[in-house]
């Protein structure tokens, strides 16, 4: 069957079997291999993507029900000539990374979280990553980036003090 | 997962007209637990058929004593809705507890109710709060919707159209969630109305339930001290290898506590 979709600002037409996820459209049609696949259960957060402005799990959603949809990916964040989004800025600030697995999905969960909560304390930015796993433990890091963007007065960031 | 076919229904009519004509058909509503079932291939159905974005079932609305919510509203509209906060807090602070945000961006109240995940928690909620499931063809009692594990009274025709939460005077839910997959072990919505207190549980058992020795207590003298030595019994409670019976029952009675305090 045949999904038409916006990815990153730029329309796609693409054919796909009704049971291809989002995520298998994203990294093995179009090449998109920032949006990563940890879990495939809907548990981790790596694959996660924003469906018209909102953070989902692309793991676990059809390409078929992304028909006539906006996808953004970790790719479409950056301005074309390279500057960073400022919630990669943070996370590269930060250290809110190690191993940079989990990082596409924090991210954007990241921005999500920006989006709907500006000004959000840091136990409300913990509670809002429940759904994406860090295995290296790494959560300060992700935790004080994700801050500095929402509410920059709550950061405790003992590289930068 | 095998492959199916694909439709996307634009009523409710077509919905249970392709339900009734295809061999082996599946609804899919936000898809948070289906896809997952159909990766594991603990179902393979001929057909899945998404009603997700049909717009008449989706929707929140104060209607009289009640509110109505469409059934293929997402749990992040029920959490965020000014309408339930102010009439039914409980019910929104249930719905904010699902899963995670991305997941809540997705899942629907339809596909939780119809799913009846034994540790879901809106069937606690349809419980606790009395709820009247509205289908295609007929109303159903949240009391006799839920009949077993992954088991309601839906035909294999039927779609839940919108659920109806009577307004309580207080109300509140405690859950004990699962530090790994988010679900309730333990869930307990405790509704005090006009005319007595309604206690739902989820996770405890193979299907929510009414725990009516805390409800006569409670409708008695709306206290936590009131249950204090009213246990609930943990012959038919779920046990696994994390939670037995009688570890299910204890945090039952807990929660319960912590609901009547908290409402």
């Amino acid at each position: 069957m045949e999904v038409k979709l916006t990815v990153n600002g730029k329309p796609v037409t693409a054919t796909v079997e009704p049971r291809t996820l989002l995520v298998e459209l994203i990294r093995e049609q179009l090449r998109l291999t920032g949006t990563h696949v940890g879990c495939d259960t809907t548990q981790c957060g790596c694959c996660v993507i924003h469906l018209n402005g909102e953070a989902v799990k692309s793991c676990t959603i059809l390409a078929a029900q992304c028909n006539g949809k906006d996808v953004l990916t970790i790719e479409g964040l950056a301005k074309p000539d390279g500057t960073l989004h400022p919630m990669q800025a943070a996370f590269r600030e930060h250290h809110g990374l190690q191993c940079g697995f989990c990082t596409p999905g924090m991210v954007m969960m990241g921005v999500d979280i920006a989006r709907r909560l500006p000004g959000a304390d840091e136990k409300t930015v913990r509670q809002e990553l429940e759904g994406n796993i860090c295995r290296c433990t790494g959560y300060q890091g992700i935790v004080q980036a994700i801050l500095s963007v929402v509410n920059p007065a709550a950061v405790k960031d003992h590289h930068h003090a | 997962m095998r492959n199916f076919e694909y439709h996307i229904a634009t009523d409710v009519n077509a919905a249970a007209a392709l339900l009734k004509a295809k061999e082996d058909g599946k609804l899919m509503a936000g898809g948070m637990t289906l896809l997952p079932t159909l990766k594991q291939r603990l179902a393979a159905p001929s057909d899945v058929i998404d009603i997700g974005s049909i717009s008449a079932l989706k929707g929140i609305r104060k209607d009289g004593d009640s509110i109505v919510i469409g059934a293929m509203t997402r749990h992040f509209d029920v959490a965020h809705s000014d309408v339930v906060k102010s009439a039914i807090p409980a019910l929104a602070s249930l719905a904010g507890q699902i899963g995670d945000p991305a997941v809540r961006h997705r899942g629907t109240i339809g596909g939780s109710i119809a799913n009846a995940d034994p540790a879901a928690d809106y069937p606690g909620g349809c419980m606790g709060l009395g709820a009247t499931i509205v289908t295609n063809k007929r109303q159903i009692k949240a009391d006799d919707f839920f009949t077993g594990l992954f088991e309601t009274a839906l035909e294999s025709d039927e779609i839940v159209t919108e659920v109806r939460f009577p307004i309580p005077q207080k109300a509140a839910y405690q859950k004990f969630r699962h530090p790994a997959s988010g679900y309730a072990v333990v869930g307990v919505m405790v509704a005090k109305f006009a005319d007595g207190v309604r206690v739902g549980v989820t996770g405890s058992g193979p299907n929510a339930f009414r725990a009516k020795d805390f409800e006569a207590a409670l409708s008695k003298d709306f206290s936590a001290k009131a249950i204090e030595n009213v246990n609930l019994k943990a012959d038919g409670l779920l046990s696994d290898i994390h939670f037995s019976a009688e570890y299910r029952a204890h945090v039952t009675g807990v929660l319960a506590r912590r609901a009547v305090a908290a409402a």
